[in-house]
């Protein structure tokens, strides 16, 4: 049976308290949002979420990635293969860009669902993820949210079958944004809602209902995208969804997460699931799509994850809305790092193994591991016996550190650690990081984190990130 | 075999123009007159004649040799240009006291120089040519033996500010310096911060500078002037990249462990803290002084913050270190450096070193660190 075999999910631990966004003290436990650091973007968004999905799965029989966002930057040029390299995946792995809706993330797992059903693939691995800007203080901005889901789509073991699908698609002007453009425009909230949200979504769940022949009480978990709580209370009404069925859509912790946004609630009703219940998961945008699952008895063999309530855990909130300003790059500054063009396309791509894998190398003779690879062995002083050894996956400990005030950065001080892992050294910046926090032989493990904009684009590598007292 | 360059050359004239940001003279304003003070100290007055070749060390420039040829209008002459981050100037003098004792050449110029001034940054430049080793500053590379050395051996910043103070006080006795200021222990430790734990006082003030030296056969010597000093060793080091090296623990350099070793066996040097009368070291960040002084073997590991509360290494103390304020307060043209300490140690050994003179000195150490940290640099000069 075809269906989901394993979830994972992401948020950024950095929080915007609403309350700064107007001007005002944020207290412990308001409303906040989860908005990606100044180093992350959708796509080490979606690699953080797959990493997740991926634990404690071999991750050579992934054989097709599809990645769903409408905030990836490029236009030629594709987010998923790079994200299959953050992932050190095989070469012949199917890669596809899912975009143009926040219903992409769902257009995306039901492709993946039909591609595995059909035979053509065996293991895809389905990530959306969003980073959506509101125009500062706009209304809108206090609703959007960044984050990520990923989902294992496969035959083999699933912790839930697919058992049925239906899609609307329509027409209206009521979220949009043109290519090139910082942030959303919405239309007004009242048409969004009922001329928009509403009745599409209703129709797609009613519509699944239907042709399964089943009744909303059915499911034990209904996870509904919605614009927010009042449209989705009013919407699971309509459905005769009861508030015991119905999904925490994460309102004032999280945000809307856009094309994620459905997938990640999908997640979340999978990381309370039980087997033998149904799931109805809908996503919305230019009409809408949902999907339905009964989940099996291999969710109780899943390996931990943190998923989304791990994720929604870990918080850094931001202390000035300044702070998140300057995160995204929104304050004015003198000179931006994308004045400086001195990236080199062949030099990236002779070392993509390392700064996109952060894939390094094992001496067949000594066993010594080096990152990044050499030509001679330090242990050993022999010349080309390597075999690649990926680091991304491993844990390590800070030997050194520094604060460094003096390079450009957001936030600055930019935290710079020696790292040692598996026997090898690495230099690397530690990310979401409070210097009080810092410490020698402070246990971390790795992140896919943008670098900087050299060259008006993205350029990514991995930091390190501190792996204490965490469940996975 | 290590021993054979020992006494082979002699350093006959020093020079060095004022450091500084020097916004009102070029690259060449500052070639010529740290060359010419040079001439003139050894009595050269037909340089196209009386120098056989130009050994130059700079960082910034990429001009190559015609820059200095056209500057000092030195024709028909070998020219190199050396360029090896901070140990740029020692190997430099290195490569002039090879060509010397190897009889290639008679009597060779060495200038180094840089103007890290033009531009239009203080501090370093910052690249983001890479993703990786980001951010890639000299005070992030050299702060990085700070937490560990701290925790194990019990210093801490306070210990750093008292080298601050030290070569500030010094750099106040040099005329050539770049800051004339004495500073207090709370200016250091209450300065901005710039990489953990240097604030802005634990690091070297980069500015604009040459200096130069005629190094000439041992034998020919006399013949430029009386008082000449000898060459005993001039050793370079290149050690493990100390981001990657599996087995670098984070309290020593070792560049400089490596290339002391070297030039102690050159000098016939076997107790450097008994031997030694003056000392040059590379001040490149308070922390950098404080590790060479144990690193260069002249206390024991660990001991170095016991030495800076004794005071050992003051004016007044058994072994004076950077006499002129090193690179903290005499400034730190990269390229020029190596050349700089060359230029106050022959001034030591000579007893023209004014209100600095270290008393009676007959054997002196010059020493740059540069790099991550990967190589080291290391001069002995001495008094026939």
């Amino acid at each position: 049976m075809t269906g989901i075999a394993a979830y994972g999910a992401y948020v950024p631990r950095t929080r915007l308290p609403l309350a700064l966004i107007a001007g005002r003290v944020a207290k412990e436990g308001s409303p906040e949002k989860a908005v990606a650091n100044y180093d992350e973007d959708a796509v080490t968004l979606a690699v953080a979420a797959a990493l997740d999905c991926l634990t404690g799965i071999d991750r050579s029989l992934v054989d097709g990635v599809y990645f769903a966002s409408t905030s990836y930057r490029l236009a030629e040029k594709q987010g998923a293969a790079l994200i299959a390299k953050a992932l050190d995946l095989r070469r012949n792995v199917r890669t596809s860009d899912f975009s143009g809706s926040l219903r992409a993330g769902f257009s995306a797992l039901e492709s993946a669902l039909h591609a595995v059903a059909a035979g053509s693939l065996r293991h895809v691995l389905v990530i959306a993820s969003d980073c959506r800007m509101g125009a500062p203080r706009s209304a809108l901005e206090s609703k959007l949210g960044d984050g990520a889901a990923a989902f294992l789509v496969s035959n083999e073991n699933p912790i839930a079958t697919l058992e049925d699908s239906y899609a609307v698609a329509d027409e209206l002007q009521d979220l949009w944004r043109a290519g090139g453009e910082t942030f959303t425009h919405s239309w007004e909230d009242r048409f969004v809602v009922k001329e928009g949200y509403t009745p599409n979504l209703i129709e797609a769940v009613r519509g699944l209902l239907e042709k399964s022949g089943r009744q909303a009480g059915d499911f034990a978990h209904v996870a509904l995208y919605a614009p927010d709580a009042r449209s989705l209370g009013d919407a699971a009404r309509k459905l005769a969804v009861g508030p015991e069925q119905l999904q925490d859509a994460f309102f004032g912790r999280l945000g809307n997460t856009g094309a994620a946004f459905a997938p990640m609630l999908l997640a979340a009703s999978l990381e309370a699931s039980k087997p033998g219940e149904r799931v109805l998961a809908a996503a919305y945008g230019d009409g809408a799509h949902a999907l339905s699952f009964q989940v099996t008895e291999f969710i109780q063999k899943l390996e931990p994850r943190r998923g989304v309530q791990g994720h929604l855990a870990q918080r850094l909130p931001l202390s000035s809305y300044d702070a998140y300003l300057r995160a995204r790059q929104l304050d004015p500054v003198e000179w931006q790092a994308s004045a400086d063009l001195g990236l080199s396309a062949s030099v990236r791509f002779r070392e993509r193994d390392a700064d996109i894998g952060l894939v390094g190398a094992r001496c067949r003779s000594c066993s010594l591991v080096h990152f990044p690879r050499p030509r001679v062995c330090y242990g050993c002083h022999t010349k080309d016996e390597w075999e690649p050894f990926r680091l991304s996956d491993r844990r390590g400990r800070v030997l050194a550190f520094t604060f460094d005030y003096f390079f450009p950065a957001a936030e600055p001080p930019t935290t710079v650690v020696m790292v040692e892992a598996e026997g090898c050294r690495l230099q690397v910046q530690l990310a979401d990081a409070r210097p009080e926090d810092v410490r020698l032989d402070l246990p971390v493990s790795f992140c896919f984190r943008k670098i900087h904009d050299a060259g008006g684009k993205p350029n990514y590598f991995w930091k390190a990130v501190s792996h204490q007292g965490e469940t996975s | 075999m290590s021993e054979s360059i020992r006494d082979k050359t002699a350093v006959v004239g020093v020079g060095a123009c004022q450091f500084g940001e020097n916004w009102d003279k070029s690259r060449e304003d500052m070639i010529v007159e740290a060359s010419y003070e040079a001439y003139e100290d050894a009595g050269i007055d037909n340089p196209q004649a009386q120098i056989d070749a130009v050994f130059a060390g700079a960082v910034y420039p990429r001009e190559g040799s015609a820059e200095i040829a056209e500057a000092l209008k030195i024709f028909g002459k070998p020219v190199s240009v050396i360029s090896d981050y901070c140990q740029t100037g020692t190997d430099a003098f290195r490569f002039a006291v090879a060509s010397v004792a190897s009889g290639m050449h008679d009597t060779v110029l060495v200038v180094g120089f840089d103007k890290p001034k033009d531009r239009g940054v203080s501090g370093p430049s910052v690249s983001f040519d890479r993703v990786r080793g980001l951010p890639s500053t000299p005070a992030g590379w050299f702060s990085l033996c700070a937490a560990r050395y701290f925790e194990t051996f019990g210093a801490g910043r306070e210990d750093l500010a008292r080298i601050a103070v030290k070569n500030h006080h010094n750099g106040t006795l040099a005329p050539k310096s770049m800051i004339k200021r004495e500073i207090t222990v709370d200016d250091v430790l209450n300065a901005r911060i710039i990489s953990w734990p240097f604030g802005l006082y634990d690091t070297a003030a980069q500015s604009d500078g040459a200096a130069a030296a005629i190094v000439t056969r041992a034998d020919l010597a006399k013949n430029y002037r009386d008082d000449y000093v000898l060459v005993k060793a001039v050793a370079i080091a290149v050690a493990e990249h100390p981001q990657r090296d599996p087995d670098f623990d984070f309290l020593r350099w070792k560049p400089t462990i490596y290339a002391a070793k070297e030039a102690y066996a050159q000098a016939g040097i076997s107790e450097p803290f008994k031997e030694l009368d003056v000392v040059q070291l590379h001040d490149c960040f308070t922390l950098t002084e404080l590790l060479s002084y144990e690193d260069l073997g002249l206390c024991k590991k660990g001991e170095a913050k016991d030495h800076v509360a004794s005071g050992t290494f003051t004016l007044e103390g058994e072994l004076p270190v950077n006499t002129d304020g090193g690179l903290k307060s005499f400034g730190h043209p990269t390229g020029a450096t190596g050349v700089r300490m060359i230029y106050e140690n022959t001034l030591q050994l000579q007893g023209r070193a004014g209100p600095r003179q270290v008393k009676n000195a007959t054997l002196a150490l010059s020493h740059n660190i540069g790099g991550p940290p990967t190589t080291c640099g290391i001069a002995i000069l001495g008094t026939p």
